[in-house]
């Protein structure tokens, strides 16, 4: 099935949820609303024509002005796939969690909310994945400033002249 | 060596057993077993049937109760660097390491933009021998085991180790 189809699934089923669809582009991809991603995955997941049973990715974008979560889906049989958007707010990113509908959520989202500080409710265990539980700041944020120490560790070490 | 450090001069007795200790210290290293990074690799393909790292009387040690050389073989993250540590402390006197590759050496590609990456392993454990390359062929790290066993051959127990 083509993305566009799927889209159309989305829109008779849920027409709130669905804000945007964009066709032009390397990937089609389709933006939800917030608060209704969750019950969207659900659908898409458990819905027989298209069983999308696997969550390839889920990312976390910084576009300065808003933030935004990717989830790309995959059916492993009918072969098809889907690009989904989350928009967020810079100041207080937020979205339900969708480790309930595919476990492979739970470390993805986990890494979202480690580099970006995006919280996703009702996840089960949501903490660092990757940085020490004491590191300050979410590092892949675009307005992100390197410390100076670390434990008393020096992080950079500039030498004059070397850019 | 205790309580006869700084209190002999070299004589026939000091030297002999100098010779002795060396010897048998630069003759059967045994490196620690863990890889952080990719030098890992080539730190196994030195071990392995073609550079035969054996034939210098290295073998690895998967403990460091029992190891009396480390090879930091890979990009030492912050929250690497204190597991490192506790490991080196682990590990009995006398003990030797190698930073292996830029990364140990330096932070290598981190320099300028790794917020997580410690520039330079010698900032948390005392480094004898440093081994350029990204990674190091396995002749370099074995040119680095012959230049560390130079340095413990130029030991002597009558005096303090050098750092």
């Amino acid at each position: 099935m083509e993305s566009s189809e799927v889209f159309k699934l989305i829109e008779s089923k849920y027409p709130d949820a669905l804000k945007s669809i964009d066709l032009e582009g390397i990937e089609q991809s389709v933006t939800i609303d917030v608060n209704s991603i969750a019950d969207v995955c659900n659908y898409l997941k458990t819905e027989s024509e298209l069983q999308f049973t696997s969550l390839m990715c889920l990312s976390g974008v910084d576009y300065e002005d808003k933030m935004e979560v990717v989830y790309h889906l995959h059916s492993l049989l009918h072969d098809h796939r889907v690009t989904l958007k989350v928009e967020l707010s810079r100041d207080n990113p937020k979205l339900p969690s969708v480790s309930g509908v595919w476990k492979a959520a739970n470390w993805h989202e986990r890494e979202a909310y480690d580099m970006y500080g995006i919280v996703f409710d009702d996840h089960p265990d949501l903490r660092r994945i990757l940085l020490p539980d004491d590191w300050e700041g979410f590092p892949l944020r675009k307005d992100y400033v390197v410390a100076e120490k670390y434990r008393g560790w020096t992080i950079r070490k500039i030498k004059e002249g070397f850019e | 060596m205790g309580i006869i450090e700084n209190k002999f001069r070299d004589n026939v007795i000091i030297t002999s057993a100098d010779k002795f200790m060396n010897w048998a210290r630069l003759s059967s290293l045994w490196p620690i077993t863990f890889g952080i990074a990719c030098c890992a690799i080539e730190m196994m393909a030195t071990a392995a049937s073609r550079y035969d790292q054996d034939r210098l009387g290295i073998i690895p040690r998967p403990s460091p109760r029992q190891a009396d050389l480390m090879i930091v073989a890979g990009t030492v993250t912050f929250k690497m660097a204190s597991r490192i540590k506790r490991l080196y402390e682990q590990m009995p006197e006398p003990k030797y390491v190698i930073a292996m590759g830029c990364c140990a050496t330096s932070g290598g590609p981190y320099w300028q933009h790794g917020y997580h990456v410690m520039k330079g392993v010698d900032q948390v454990i005392p480094v004898d021998v440093y081994v350029p390359g990204c990674p190091p062929r396995p002749e370099s790290l074995l040119e680095g085991f012959i230049k560390l066993q130079d340095k413990i051959r130029r030991e002597s127990i009558a005096t303090t180790q050098a750092a």
